[in-house]
């Protein structure tokens, strides 16, 4: 007795600057077992064994690694997290808004990258450097909680109409999400220079708080809280 | 840090601070004017030229109308920013925007000084 199927649709954003002088959206049909559900990026791999032009990013395939940003039915998320049959179809794929097609489903992710590098996501301690390690008390270490966990995948700064219209001088979510990450870290000794880095009205002040990356983030993190503690306490420095 | 010459202090906090401190005259001022319609029994001519005859109300209107135009030029300057490119478009729209805002200004204080 052979298995009972059924037939997802798709609809993928296509584009190859090399061959194509626009882009367009080209149908796909993937046949699976009617009892089986799985990952959409899952789904895709399987397209691509079908259609091997097609391009896009993965890597870790378990919501860790972030490569696999896409918009799906024009919400952005990660493939790798997102269930098949929690989607409407056909499924639209499309590249995350916002950001240069290379092509297919991959964005040039410079604009972003040189905005996380602006908020130097490192830690800064000038004091010497204690016999074993620099200590955090468990308070201090909890406030790094819901900070730490961004995986840069650009989900959240990919759906901000802010870094859409400004993405080389507003920083974004995820930027502004690292900032406050080492602003409330105890162990940075640079909190004034950070905070002087941001008090420019573009940087942090280009938020307008719509949410819409609260809303995507697939870590379930919230930019929006940690861009109004950057608020608060560019308020209290007095800058 | 984002160099801007145009906004209003060119500082990202005083601006955000001005637009939150004008908005919150606006809005004792609007208390203020909908009291006085509130509890006045007739409002007819006289009781506006009376009321407006008040220094104190000359004064808190045209402060009312200032933090209008300081708010006014935050929330412009801002839409002008994120969606007009053209930096020689954007400027003259800019001092469009100023201008008017200006006039306004000079425009309120011919209007409440003549009461």
């Amino acid at each position: 007795m052979s298995e009972a199927m059924r037939t997802v649709k798709f609809k993928i954003y296509r584009f190859n600057p090399e061959t194509d002088i626009k882009p367009s959206m080209k149908d796909y049909e993937l046949t699976i077992p009617d009892n089986q559900d799985m990952m959409l990026l899952e789904a895709i791999l399987r397209i691509k064994a079908l259609d091997d032009s097609l391009a896009f990013r993965r890597s870790c395939r378990e919501g860790v690694c972030g490569s696999d940003g896409m918009n799906i039915n024009g919400r952005n998320g990660l493939a790798c997290v997102t269930l098949l049959s929690s989607l409407k179809q056909p499924i639209e794929l499309r590249p995350l808004p916002g950001l240069p097609v290379i092509r297919d489903l991959i964005v040039d992710m410079k604009a972003f990258f040189k905005q996380y590098e602006k908020v130097k996501p490192y830690l800064v301690n000038n004091d010497p450097l204690p016999a074993k390690e620099r200590l955090q008390s468990p308070a201090e270490r909890k406030k790094l909680d819901g900070l730490y966990e961004c995986i840069l995948c650009a989900c959240c700064s990919t759906s901000c109409p802010s870094f859409w219209w400004n993405p080389e001088k507003f920083v974004g979510p995820a930027g502004l999400l690292q900032a406050y990450r080492f602003i409330a870290d105890s162990r940075d000794t640079s909190k004034v220079e950070r905070l002087e880095a941001l008090a420019d009205p573009f940087s942090v002040f280009r938020c307008r708080g719509v949410m819409n990356c609260v809303e995507v983030c697939p870590k379930g993190l919230n930019p929006t809280r940690a861009i109004g503690h950057i608020r608060s306490e560019l308020l209290a420095e007095g800058n | 840090m984002v160099r801007s010459a145009t906004s209003l202090t060119g500082n990202g906090v005083r601006d955000w601070l001005w637009q939150r401190v004008s908005a919150v005259i606006l809005a004792v001022y609007t208390v203020f004017i909908v009291g006085f319609i509130w509890i006045t029994p007739q409002l007819d001519y006289v009781a506006w030229f009376q009321f407006f005859q008040g220094v104190g109300v000359k004064l808190f209107t045209l402060l009312a109308v200032l933090s209008l135009l300081v708010h006014a030029w935050v929330g412009m300057w801002t839409i002008l920013t994120d969606y007009v490119k053209p930096a020689g478009l954007r400027l003259t729209l800019e001092i469009l925007v100023i201008i008017a805002l200006v006039l306004y200004f000079i425009a309120a204080i011919a209007i409440v000084w003549s009461v």
